[in-house]
C-alpha cells in the first residue's frame, strides 16, 4: 500500500470546474477506477463517474487520464511512476454533466440516423444466411466496438472543432462499416456517409485508432475503405464515365 | 403541492435495457404498442454485454441429433429437476428461431465450414449448442437488438432509475423514476409494465455483477404485490478472477473450458475427474486421453471433459480443494488452457480473455495458467411468471430475463441465459402489448402515491448526518459473502437475517452530501432499499430449503431431498414484511417426463 | 483535499495546450525534420540536372528517362517526379504524417491547436481522392524501375563500349552486378512493398467486395486482399523505408555519376 496523489476534475461545466486534489491508499493491481471508487467511498460520495462492468467490456468509464483518453477500469496505476500525480478529467469532446460524467446523447442521436441493416433474402429455409467464417471476420472486427466513445473524444474534429452536427465521428464510421461490409447486406450507405456522415471531414490522422481499447483499426479498416467507396461513387472520373457509357448506376 | 415530475404516457413501458428488455420492447413496438424503454445506465451497457460464451439453441448445425427435446432435458437436469417444465419446453422449442431472427437483424455469428451458424460446446449441454461470436456473444446480441430497437422508434429513457411501480385497482399502472443526471422525477403511466432488470449480485462482495445489479426489479415486484420464487438459488460461477485483489470476481468465461481449458489444484492434479456426481456418472470422460480426444474435435466417439460439468458442481469442487488444502496461491484453482491449445488458437477463440488477463493481471494465458475461483454470477430465482405470457401474479406486470424465475430451476446452464432473454423477452413484449390492448387508457395514478414514493427516495437528504451509503452497502456485501454464499447453514442464515434487519436500521439513517444531480452517494442510498429486500428474500428462502440442490448448498443438509424437488418457496409482501410459503409445483406431463427418463 | 484552479490545459484552446505528460512533440518534430530534409534534397537534385546517371545506373529521380529536347531551365526530372511525389503526397499514411506535423491538424492527439476553422478533406483537399490514379501510375513506375534494374545488370564489355547516355551503351554489353545493382534491387523491393500496401490498391483488389463467396473469383480476390493487408498493416514502415532508400539510391548513383565512386570500385563481378 502506498499513498498516491490524484487531481480530479470537479464541476458541472468545463469553464467553471476545477481540479481537486485527493490522496488515496493504493494497493497491488489497482486500476484508476478503483482509486476513483475509493475516493467516492471515503472522501467524496458525490463524485460523479460512470462505470458498469469494470472489465473493459461495457465502455462506460472513459475519461482523460493525464490528458490521454482511457478506460479507467483498464488503466493500471502501476503504469505511472509512483510519485506522479494522476490527473483525471472528463472526456473533452462532450459537455460535462458533472465531474467525470459527460453528456454523450449526441452519439445516440447519430446512431438513430444511420441507415439500418438491409438484408438480402435468407439462403436457407430456416432463415440463416450462407456466410463463411473467412468473410464474416472483416465486419466482426467492427462489432468489437464497445461504444466507449474514446475515439469520438480524441478526434480533433469533435474534440477541438465541435462539429458534432456535421460529423458522425469514428465510432459511427465503424458502425456504418459493420453493415456496409456485412456479407448479407445489400444497402448502399455512401450518400449518407458523404452528405450526413461528413466523412470528408476526417483527415485520417489516426488518433481514434490509437485510443481504441478494443484495438479496432478504425482508420485503416473502417474509415479509409469507406472513403474509397465514397470515392468510387463521387470522385472517380473514370468510373463516372464508365457509368455514363454503360448506363448503369 | 408536492415535488413536480415530468409526465409520460405509454402503452407499454419496459424497465431494463439488456437483452430481455430490448427484445420485449421490440416485440411490443412491433405489435403496435407505443413503447418506452427505461434503463439505469446508458443504452447498450447492460449486463448482457458481459455474456461471453454464447446462446444455447438446438439449431442442429453441428449435430443433426440435437433438437428441442435434448435441450429441454439438459435444461431440466441442469436445474436439478426443479425448474418449470413448461418454460423449459418453450425455451428449447423457440430458441433456434430467436437466434436465426437475430441473424436476420444483422448479427454476425461465427460460422461453420459450410457457412451456417457455428455452435460451441458448453457445460451441461449434450451437444455443441452455443451460437457465439468469439467470446463476446452478449455484446453482439445487445448491439443487434439496440440497433433494431432504435430503428423501430422505441423511446429510450437512459440513466433513469425506477423507484416504484404504482398499482391501481390491482393492476400495475406505470412507474415512478428519477433521472440520474438531474435528480428530477419522472412519472410514466402505462397500460402494461415489463420488468427486465436483471439480477441481484451486487449484494455480495465477490461478484461478476456491476453496480446496477441491485435487484431493483425483484424488489419493485415484491412491493407491487407479485410473487417471487426460488430466491435461494444463486449461481456462483466457478471461474472468476481472484488476483490481484482489485479484479476479484471478474468473470472468466466458461468458453475457456469449452475450448479445452483444464482445472488443476496446487498439486497439479486434474481434480475434476473425481468430482463427477452420481446423476452424471458415465456421461463424462474418465481419462485424460479421452478428454483430450474430445477437445481435439471428436465429439462423437469420446465423452466431454469433467471440467464441463454444470457450474454448481465445478464451483463446489473448487471450494472443496481449498478446504482440503489443495487450493491455488490465492485461494482458488488453476485454469490452464496454454497446455491444451496453441497460442494462436487462444488469441483467436478467446481474444477478450487474453486481453483481460494481460491488462488486469499481467498474465499471458497463452503461456501461463489463470488463477480462478467462484464468483457470484446469476440468480435463478425471481418473479414468478406465467410461462406463456410472462405475466406476473400482479396483473399488468410482466417479467423476463434474469429477474423472472422458473426456467433454470436450481442451477442455470451456461448459454441458457442469452437464449432465455430473447425467447421470454419476446413473449413478455407480446404479452404486455396484448394486455395493453385490452385497456382503453392507462389507469390514472393518484398523486398521493407519487409523492410518497418521491419522499421516500429523498429522505436521505433530510438526515442531517448519519451513515455513509457506501459503507452500509459494503457491510451488506460482507454479510452476504460470509453467511449466505456458496455454502450455507442454519446458524449462518439466521445471523444473516438478523444482520440484514440491523442494516435496514442503518440504511434508514443514511445521509447524503451534495445535491440530486448525478450523485452516486444518493443513487446508492436509493438502491440500498432493493438490495436489503433481495438479501432478505435470499437468506430467508435459503433457510427454508432444508436440502442441497444446484446453486443452494446447506452444510447441515448436504443431500438433495427428493421430496423437495418440486417444492418452491414463494415470497409475497405482507404489509411491510415478507411472507414465505412452500408450494408444490405441478408435475411433469407424461410425454415430457418420458424425455427425462429415457433420453430424447 | 486541496483545490487548484481551472487551467488552460483542461480547455485545450491554445497551441500545445494539453494535460499529456509524455513527449508528444517528438514525433511531429522528427517528421518535420525528416520530410523537410527529403524534400529539400530531392528538389535540389531535380534542379541539378546533372549526375543522374552513371554506368548502367539511372537515378530513380530521373526515371523513366525520355529523350526529348527540353528548354535549358527544365530538368527532365520535372517530367516524371510528380508521379512518385503525387503518390506519396496523396498516400493515406503520408497525409496523416504531414497533416499532423506540418499543418498541426492536430499536432498530436489531445493537444490544442491554433486554428479555429477546419474543413478537413471536404473542400480544398478533395483532390486527395485521386490517390487511386497516382496508384495506377505508381504501378507503371514499378515496371519502369524493374526495367532499370535489368539495365543495371548490363555492363559494357570494353571501355570503348561504355555508356553514352542513360541505358545507352556504345557497344556490346554483358551481365554483371555492382553495388549499385543491389542498391536498385532493394529500392525496387521496397517500392513494391510500399505500393502493395496502398489503401486504394487494397480496395481495388478485393476490399470493395462484401460477400466474396458470392462473387466471381471472389475467394481468390479475398486471398489477394488478405495478402495486401499484410503490407497495409505496416504501410507507414514501408513508406518511410522506401522513401529513405529511394533518396539513398539517388545519392549513390550521384556518387557514381560524379566519379566519387568509380565504376571499378562499384562492380562486384
Amino acid at each position: 500500500m502506498a499513498l498516491r496523489k490524484f487531481r480530479i476534475f470537479r464541476g458541472d461545466s468545463r469553464e467553471t470546474g476545477e481540479l481537486v486534489e485527493f490522496e488515496v491508499e493504493c494497493g497491488e493491481g489497482m486500476v484508476v477506477l478503483d482509486a476513483v471508487h475509493r475516493i467516492q467511498a471515503e472522501q467524496a460520495p458525490d463524485l460523479a463517474c460512470r462505470w458498469n462492468c469494470k472489465a473493459g467490456k461495457c465502455g462506460s468509464c472513459g475519461a482523460d487520464v493525464n490528458g490521454k483518453p482511457k478506460l479507467m477500469c483498464m488503466t493500471r496505476l502501476s503504469d505511472y511512476p509512483e510519485d506522479e500525480v494522476i490527473t483525471i478529467t472528463p472526456m473533452r469532446a462532450f459537455p460535462v454533466i458533472r465531474d467525470l460524467a459527460t453528456d454523450v446523447s449526441i452519439n445516440y442521436e447519430n446512431n438513430r440516423r444511420l441507415p439500418h441493416f438491409q438484408p438480402r433474402p435468407a439462403d436457407f429455409e430456416d432463415g440463416e444466411f450462407r456466410m463463411y467464417q473467412w468473410e464474416v471476420e472483416r465486419p466482426q472486427e467492427f462489432r468489437k466496438c464497445i461504444e466507449c466513445f474514446l475515439c469520438q473524444n480524441v478526434c480533433h474534429v469533435l474534440r477541438t472543432h465541435d462539429k458534432h452536427q456535421e460529423f458522425i465521428g469514428p465510432a459511427f464510421f465503424v458502425r456504418t462499416a459493420v453493415y456496409e461490409m456485412h456479407p448479407a447486406d445489400v444497402g448502399d450507405r455512401r450518400e449518407h456517409l458523404k452528405e450526413h456522415g461528413g466523412i470528408g471531414l476526417c483527415n485520417i490522422t489516426k488518433c481514434c485508432t490509437e485510443v481504441c481499447p478494443e484495438k479496432i483499426k478504425i482508420t485503416d479498416n473502417a474509415i479509409i475503405p469507406l472513403k474509397e467507396r465514397v470515392a468510387d461513387k463521387y470522385y472517380d472520373p473514370l468510373r463516372w464515365l464508365l457509368r455514363k457509357l454503360t448506363g448503369r448506376g | 403541492m408536492g415535488i413536480d415530475c415530468q409526465r409520460h404516457e405509454f402503452d407499454v413501458i419496459v424497465i431494463g435495457a439488456g437483452g430481455a428488455g430490448l427484445r420485449a420492447a421490440i416485440e411490443a413496438s412491433a405489435q403496435g404498442a407505443k413503447t418506452a424503454l427505461i434503463c439505469k445506465s446508458l443504452l447498450g451497457k447492460a449486463h448482457t454485454v458481459m455474456a461471453e460464451g454464447g446462446a444455447a439453441a438446438a439449431l442442429g448445425n453441428m449435430r443433426a441429433e440435437d433438437n428441442w427435446r435434448v435441450h429441454f432435458r439438459d435444461t431440466m437436469r441442469g436445474g436439478k429437476m426443479h425448474g418449470n417444465w413448461r418454460m423449459a419446453q418453450i425455451h428449447a422449442q423457440e430458441a433456434p428461431d430467436r437466434i436465426r431472427e437475430l441473424e436476420q437483424w444483422g448479427a454476425l455469428f461465427d460460422r461453420t465450414h459450410i457457412g451456417r451458424i457455428h455452435q460451441r460446446p458448453f457445460g451441461g449441454h449434450t451437444y455443441d449448442r452455443l451460437a457465439h461470436v468469439g467470446d463476446r456473444t452478449g455484446l453482439e446480441m445487445i448491439r443487434v437488438l439496440q440497433d433494431k430497437g432504435v430503428h423501430m422508434g422505441i423511446e429510450v429513457f437512459m440513466e433513469a432509475t425506477v423507484i416504484d411501480i404504482p398499482v391501481v385497482d390491482g393492476r400495475a399502472a406505470g412507474a415512478i423514476a428519477y433521472w440520474r443526471e438531474t435528480g428530477r422525477f419522472l412519472l410514466f403511466s402505462a397500460k402494461a409494465v415489463v420488468l427486465a432488470t436483471g439480477g441481484i449480485g451486487k449484494a455480495w462482495q465477490i461478484t461478476s455483477n456491476s453496480w446496477e445489479y441491485t435487484g431493483d426489479g425483484h424488489a419493485l415486484a415484491l412491493r407491487a404485490g407479485a410473487e417471487l420464487i426460488d430466491m435461494e438459488f444463486v449461481q456462483f460461477h466457478p471461474t472468476g478472477m481472484i488476483w490481484p485483489p482489485s479484479v476479484k470476481g471478474i468473470l472468466v468465461t466458461e468458453g475457456v473450458r469449452g475450448e479445452g481449458g483444464i482445472l488443476k489444484n496446487s498439486e497439479g492434479e486434474r481434480f475434476m475427474f473425481r468430482c463427477v456426481p452420481e446423476m452424471f456418472k458415465g456421461e463424462y470422460a474418465e481419462t485424460e486421453e479421452e478428454a483430450d480426444a474430445w477437445v481435439a474435435g471428436d465429439h462423437v466417439n469420446y465423452r466431454r471433459p469433467p471440467e464441463l460439468l454444470t457450474r454448481d458442481v465445478v464451483a463446489k469442487a473448487i471450494m472443496r480443494e481449498n478446504e482440503e488444502g489443495r487450493g491455488s496461491e490465492h485461494g482458488g484453482a488453476y485454469l490452464d488452457i496454454a497446455s491444451k491449445r496453441s497460442a494462436e488458437d487462444i488469441r483467436r477463440k478467446l481474444p477478450s480473455m487474453h486481453h483481460q488477463f494481460m491488462e488486469l493481471a499481467g498474465v499471458d494465458i497463452t503461456r501461463e495458467p489463470m488463477e480462478v475461483g467462484p464468483t457470484t454470477h446469476y440468480v435463478m430465482g425471481g418473479i414468478k411468471v406465467d410461462p406463456e405470457t410472462e405475466e406476473t401474479t400482479c396483473p399488468g406486470l410482466f417479467a423476463a430475463g434474469e429477474v423472472a424465475a422458473g426456467l433454470h430451476g436450481a442451477n442455470r446452464l451456461g448459454g441458457n441465459s442469452l437464449s432465455d432473454l430473447i425467447v421470454f423477452g419476446r413473449r413478455a413484449g407480446l404479452g404486455a402489448a396484448e394486455s395493453a390492448k385490452a385497456l382503453a387508457k392507462a389507469p390514472a395514478i393518484p398523486e398521493e402515491r407519487v409523492q410518497v414514493a418521491i419522499a421516500e427516495a429523498l429522505r436521505p437528504f433530510d438526515n442531517p448526518s448519519g451513515e455513509n451509503a457506501f459503507e452500509v452497502q459494503a457491510a451488506l456485501q460482507a454479510l452476504m459473502q460470509s453467511k449466505c454464499s456458496i455454502v450455507r447453514d442454519q446458524a449462518g442464515l439466521e445471523e444473516a437475517i438478523s444482520g440484514i434487519a440491523a442494516l435496514r436500521e442503518r440504511a434508514r439513517r443514511v445521509s447524503v452530501q451534495g445535491n440530486r444531480e448525478y450523485n452516486p452517494g444518493w443513487n446508492t442510498a436509493v438502491d440500498l432499499r432493493s438490495q436489503l429486500d433481495i438479501a432478505e428474500m435470499c437468506a430467508r428462502a435459503a433457510l427454508m430449503r432444508t436440502e442441497s440442490r444446484g446453486g443452494h448448498t446447506r452444510l447441515d443438509h448436504p443431500d438433495s431431498d427428493p421430496a423437495q424437488e418440486r417444492i418452491e418457496n414463494v415470497i409475497t409482501r405482507d404489509g411491510d414484511a415478507m411472507r414465505l410459503e412452500s408450494r408444490k409445483q405441478p408435475d411433469l406431463p407424461e410425454d415430457l417426463a418420458k424425455i427425462i427418463r429415457e433420453g430424447a | 483535499m486541496a483545490t487548484s484552479h481551472c487551467c488552460k490545459d483542461i480547455i485545450e484552446r491554445s497551441f500545445g495546450a494539453t494535460l499529456r505528460r509524455d513527449n508528444w512533440w517528438v514525433e511531429p518534430l522528427t517528421m518535420v525534420v525528416v520530410l523537410l530534409g527529403f524534400v529539400i534534397y530531392s528538389v535540389w537534385r531535380a534542379f541539378e540536372h546533372a549526375n543522374y546517371w552513371g554506368g548502367p545506373y539511372l537515378s530513380p529521380f530521373y526515371s523513366p528517362h525520355f529523350s526529348v529536347d527540353l528548354p535549358r531551365w527544365c530538368s527532365p526530372a520535372f517530367l516524371i517526379i510528380w508521379v512518385p511525389a503525387g503518390f506519396r503526397f496523396t498516400c493515406y499514411y503520408f497525409r496523416k504524417a504531414y497533416y499532423r506535423s506540418f499543418a498541426s491538424q492536430p499536432i498530436a492527439c489531445g493537444v490544442g491547436k491554433p486554428w479555429k476553422s477546419y474543413s478537413g478533406e471536404s473542400k480544398l483537399l478533395l483532390f486527395q481522392n485521386l490517390h487511386r490514379f497516382f496508384l495506377y501510375l505508381a504501378i507503371a513506375f514499378i515496371v519502369v524501375h524493374i526495367y532499370d534494374l535489368v539495365k543495371a545488370t548490363r555492363w559494357p564489355v570494353s571501355a570503348a563500349a561504355a555508356y553514352t547516355s542513360p541505358h545507352h551503351a556504345a557497344g556490346p554489353t554483358e551481365f554483371g552486378i555492382g553495388i549499385g545493382t543491389i542498391v536498385i534491387l532493394i529500392d525496387v523491393i521496397l517500392l513494391t512493398g510500399y505500393v502493395s500496401g496502398c489503401h486504394a490498391f487494397r480496395h481495388l483488389v478485393g476490399g470493395c467486395i462484401d460477400a466474396p463467396s458470392r462473387v466471381f473469383l471472389g475467394r481468390l480476390r479475398h486471398r489477394i486482399w488478405r495478402g495486401v493487408n499484410v503490407f497495409n498493416e505496416h504501410h507507414n514502415m514501408w513508406g518511410w523505408i522506401s522513401l529513405a532508400w529511394v533518396g539513398f539510391t539517388d545519392f549513390y548513383i550521384r556518387m557514381v555519376a560524379s566519379g566519387t565512386i568509380s565504376l571499378e570500385f562499384d562492380r562486384l563481378f
